[in-house]
């Protein structure tokens, strides 16, 4: 790719798709797979489609400035959708399919949307129940006509009639002199924060913020045109809109949408993309589903298979940092890769990526490892969407589990007193939509900006490390250091945990809450024979209390190591008898646990925790996914860990 | 009742036409049992016609019977104006009459796009030669036919269980791949024989959903048999009650469930 100065052919994405039908033209943009075939469009394909479909909401009364709100799974006319918006001068503004109408409701009156384009008749429904009271909204324009035939359609009108009625337009001219009169500050997209607290904020992001750092980033990694990415994560979340839109705009790259989200693992196999991201959670579900296959297969199977991983961990990595690697151990490796790693990449769709990526929430060392180590060149990097998506990344050849990276290109670092991470780079936000004084808390005047993360940079490699929530560590009874996350990390790299919350600040000891994971430690007790009917039952079981007991003793002795964080060992914990659930506000739409709900909720167990009884009898509320509530009641066993004294610790 | 034979619109709008099937005083006799006594009904264009009945009460027969599988005895059974001759049950398909089972019948080693694909056969026009040779008419009848299937693969969201053998699918699934296997063979009249035996509430849920938009999406006239009222009540636009082979009772769901010889039927009043 040959790096190109941002001047007046490229200040917004429209002036990018049309640079890309140039350079391009011919060369697959978009693909979607729909009955059964991967359908693709073409750079120029897909501008005629974008210009139909603005000229269409140009038509319907569009005018500069407007919010246009999208809501649905990754499909390219979504995409197009936001494109579309852009050259009129509007701002799109995607929202999370899952969110619950109420979160919707909140995003339209306060973003003012006047049209809103939806996937199907779920996020039709949604946004019909959601506009009830509100005025703003006009127009709900959907992809999928099926079930909608008898709405009410006079606020409704489908995206191919806007797309016909935008073809027979005569404003062209006008189209065309929006899209020239955009400049490198206007607002490129309007994102919602989930926000782990309070209201989700709008995230204003310019041009400059998303082609500046499309720029950076796509050269960090050498991403060009003839890359593919499969398009499957959250449209509403900035790194999808930063790979999907960002990056593939900029470097013109091929952007593919799944059939349908259950399908996404045998679409990765079929496009077998080159860059590819995907949250730690989406590698650990691939390698526990190996690992279960590989326990059920023969014995000359499993042996080839551990083998060749031994070899691997022990060679792999090296091999991709491009460090020496003696003859026969690259022998051996080679062997292996014909037996072993090339089937298993090909089998989880992994064969031809050049560059991956896991952000999000801490990965485990061993799943991060397990990759490495068959030759996929998986990275970390650390990111937010006030900062579009990157602040820290490791660049080839210098890849840790235990770090973040080094800081993206024009990003600078600063830590705080506090142990806080600031940052400022070109990819800072704007601003919080109709906030004003968030954005003065979040963004100082010479704008660095608060990560709202503790962490601090390695002494000789200049990495990121990343301890904890700022706000989430504290101080326990005697004035040790609390991090929970940090000890909660440790406990989901068990498979078998899906999740834990631990508290303990201002208390003199940590207890914990522990979820099970249900494939995992179903597939455990199957071949251990033990019958349960329920999640519930199956997470009181003795046995897997044990298990769960076995684990977190091990991460006691691993975080005594620390003597800085010695003090989080857990003492008492207790299996949760239901999942950890964002219907139940438990968690975030991004599944990051809610500590003080969850603490709120179930103020009743950690009481018990803490007092010394052996069990705990609860109820507990449930939201079902069709919004109906229901109560759970359960007795739950309270357990004791073995905690290492600092005494121990001293004597050996 | 609407048994005045004029075309009417439902209170959701759904367009209900003509008499699609009559059946006119059906007596099917095993031996000297008497499974269907001298019952007459008929299911209009457009409709989703529901059968309930206590256990024994001859609804399965009475599918039979339209389905071709049975032959009454006594009685007519009148098809798009025309009286049908006795048939055998794959010229009944070629009429455009598609039916799922009480207890699934797929073919468990096949995928599930196989499956769906072979109710296309009553579509398939080349011989076993040309199938052979493959090449020309085979492989674009082929073609127009897995695009027919891909639609309703798509429709039922059944993507990602495409090539997925059917043996390995869970209860749920199963029906929802025999009702897409039905529905490949673009019927006129679907017969469903109790489509939600066994689920739970959220798989009924589901197929109440499928069942609503198959009417609505393809316009294709339902007849289904189904012992959750409540789902019978939701779903119906008129209901047949049976018991001891015997109909007694025909109307809206409102006026069956105020029937009282069908509110005697199913609280069990003693037969003498």
């Amino acid at each position: 790719m040959t790096p190109v100065a941002p001047g007046a052919d490229a200040v917004s994405i429209p002036h990018l798709l049309a640079r890309n039908v140039a350079r391009h033209g011919g060369k697959a943009a978009y693909r979607e797979k729909e009955f059964g075939i991967w359908q693709s469009w073409t750079w120029t394909q897909a501008a005629e489609e974008i210009d139909a479909l603005a000229l269409g909401l140009l038509e319907m009364g569009a005018n500069v400035g407007d919010h246009i709100a999208i809501s649905g799974r990754n499909r390219p006319a979504l995409y197009w959708a936001m494109v579309a918006a852009q050259k009129l001068g509007c701002i799109p503004v995607p929202l999370y399919q899952e969110a619950a109408v109420e979160e919707i409701a909140y995003a339209l009156e306060h973003s003012g949307a006047r049209f809103a384009i939806a996937g199907d008749q779920e996020q039709v429904d949604k946004l019909t129940e959601a506009r009830q009271g509100l005025t703003d909204l006009e127009q709900i324009i959907y992809l999928d006509g099926r079930g909608l035939r008898r709405y009410d359609h006079a606020a409704m009108t489908s995206y191919a009639e806007v797309q016909a009625a935008g073809r027979k337009s005569s404003l062209r001219a006008e189209m065309q002199a929006r899209t020239d009169a955009r400049t490198y500050d206007d607002t490129c997209v309007m994102l919602y924060t989930s926000g782990t607290t309070g209201r989700p904020k709008g995230v204003v992001l310019s041009n400059r913020n998303v082609i500046e750092t499309s720029k950076n980033s796509a050269t960090f990694d050498d991403l060009r045109a003839g890359d593919e990415v499969l398009a499957y994560l959250p449209m509403a979340w900035v790194g999808d809109f930063i790979f999907s839109v960002g990056q593939a705009m900029w470097t013109g790259f091929c952007v593919n949408c799944p059939e349908s989200a259950d399908t996404m693992l045998t679409d990765l196999r079929e496009i077998g993309p080159t860059y590819y991201f995907a949250p730690p959670r989406v590698f650990e579900t691939q390698l526990t589903t190996v690992m279960i296959r590989m326990e059920d297969a023969g014995r000359f199977k499993k042996g080839l298979f551990d083998h060749y991983m031994k070899i691997a961990r022990r060679v792999g990595p090296a091999l991709l940092d491009g460090k020496s690697v003696g003859l026969l151990d690259r022998l051996r490796y080679a062997m292996g890769s014909l037996l072993v790693y090339g089937p298993l990449k090909n089998t989880l769709g992994l064969s031809r990526v050049r560059v991956g990526y896991t952000a999000g929430e801490a990965i485990g060392p061993e799943i991060f490892d397990f990759y490495r180590s068959l030759g996929i060149n998986l990275k970390q990097l650390y990111g937010q969407t006030e900062a579009t998506v990157f602040i820290t990344q490791q660049p080839d050849g210098q890849v840790r589990s235990d770090t973040v990276g080094v800081p993206s290109p024009g990003v600078e670092l600063r830590i705080a007193d506090n142990g806080e991470v600031y940052y400022r780079s070109p990819g800072t936000f704007v601003e919080y939509y109709k906030n004003a004084e968030s954005t003065a808390s979040t963004k100082d005047a010479e704008g660095w900006v608060a990560t709202g993360d503790a962490g601090f940079i390695e002494e000789g490699t200049g990495h990121l490390r990343i301890i904890d929530r700022a706000k989430d560590v504290g101080k326990m009874a005697d004035g040790a250091m609390f991090a929970p996350k940090y000890v909660e990390n440790k406990l989901k790299f068990y498979p078998n945990i899906l999740e834990a919350v631990v508290f303990g600040a201002g208390r003199d000891r940590c207890v914990a809450f522990i979820n099970i994971d249900l494939n995992a430690v179903g597939n455990w007790a199957e071949r251990k024979n033990i019958a349960y009917s329920s999640y519930q039952e199956l997470s009181q079981h003795p046995q897997v209390l044990d298990l769960v007991e076995s684990h977190v003793n091990a991460v006691n002795e691993s975080v005594a190591q620390d003597p800085m964080l010695a003090a989080c060992q857990i003492h008492r914990f207790l299996v949760l008898h239901k999942e950890l659930d964002a219907d139940d506000g438990e968690m975030t739409r991004s599944r990051k646990v809610r500590r003080a709900v969850v603490g709120d909720k179930f103020a009743d167990l950690i009481a018990a925790l803490y007092d010394g009884s052996s069990e705990v009898y609860t109820e507990t509320e449930v939201t079902y996914e069709d919004g109906r509530k229901g109560a759970i009641k359960a007795t739950l066993a309270i357990r004791d860990a073995k905690v290492v004294s600092a005494t121990r610790m001293a004597a050996e | 009742m609407k048994d005045s034979g004029a075309p009417y619109v439902t209170a959701d709008g759904r367009q209900i036409g003509k008499v699609l099937m009559d059946m006119r005083g059906i007596t099917l006799r095993f031996g000297g049992v008497e499974a269907i006594k001298d019952i007459s009904f008929d299911i209009r264009e457009g409709e989703i016609r529901a059968m309930i009945g206590p256990n024994g009460a001859g609804k399965s027969s009475m599918l039979n019977v339209i389905s071709g599988f049975y032959h009454p005895q006594e009685g007519e059974v009148w098809f798009r104006g025309e009286k049908r001759p006795p048939m055998k049950p794959f010229q009944v398909a070629r009429l455009g009459i598609a039916r799922t089972f009480q207890n699934i019948a797929l073919f468990d080693g096949m995928s599930v796009l196989d499956n769906i694909m072979t109710g296309r056969l009553t579509h398939m026009k080349t011989g076993l030669l040309a199938q052979m040779v493959w090449k020309g008419p085979a492989e674009r009848e082929e073609v127009e036919n897995r695009a027919v299937v891909e639609r309703i693969i798509d429709f039922l969201e059944i993507q990602a269980i495409r090539k997925t053998p059917v043996g390995r699918l869970p209860y749920g699934l199963k029906k929802r791949v025999e009702l897409a296997r039905a529905l490949a063979a673009e019927p006129k009249l679907l017969l469903l024989d109790e489509p939600m035996a066994g689920m739970n509430v959220e798989e009924k849920e589901d197929m109440s959903r499928f069942i609503l938009d198959v009417n609505d999406e393809f316009g294709t006239t339902i007849a289904l048999i189904e012992h959750d009222m409540g789902v019978v009540m939701d779903l119906s636009d008129r209901v047949v009650v049976m018991d001891y082979g015997r109909k007694i009772g025909d109307g809206t769901p409102h006026e069956v469930r105020n029937n009282q010889e069908v509110i005697d039927a199913y609280l069990g009043v003693a037969h003498d």
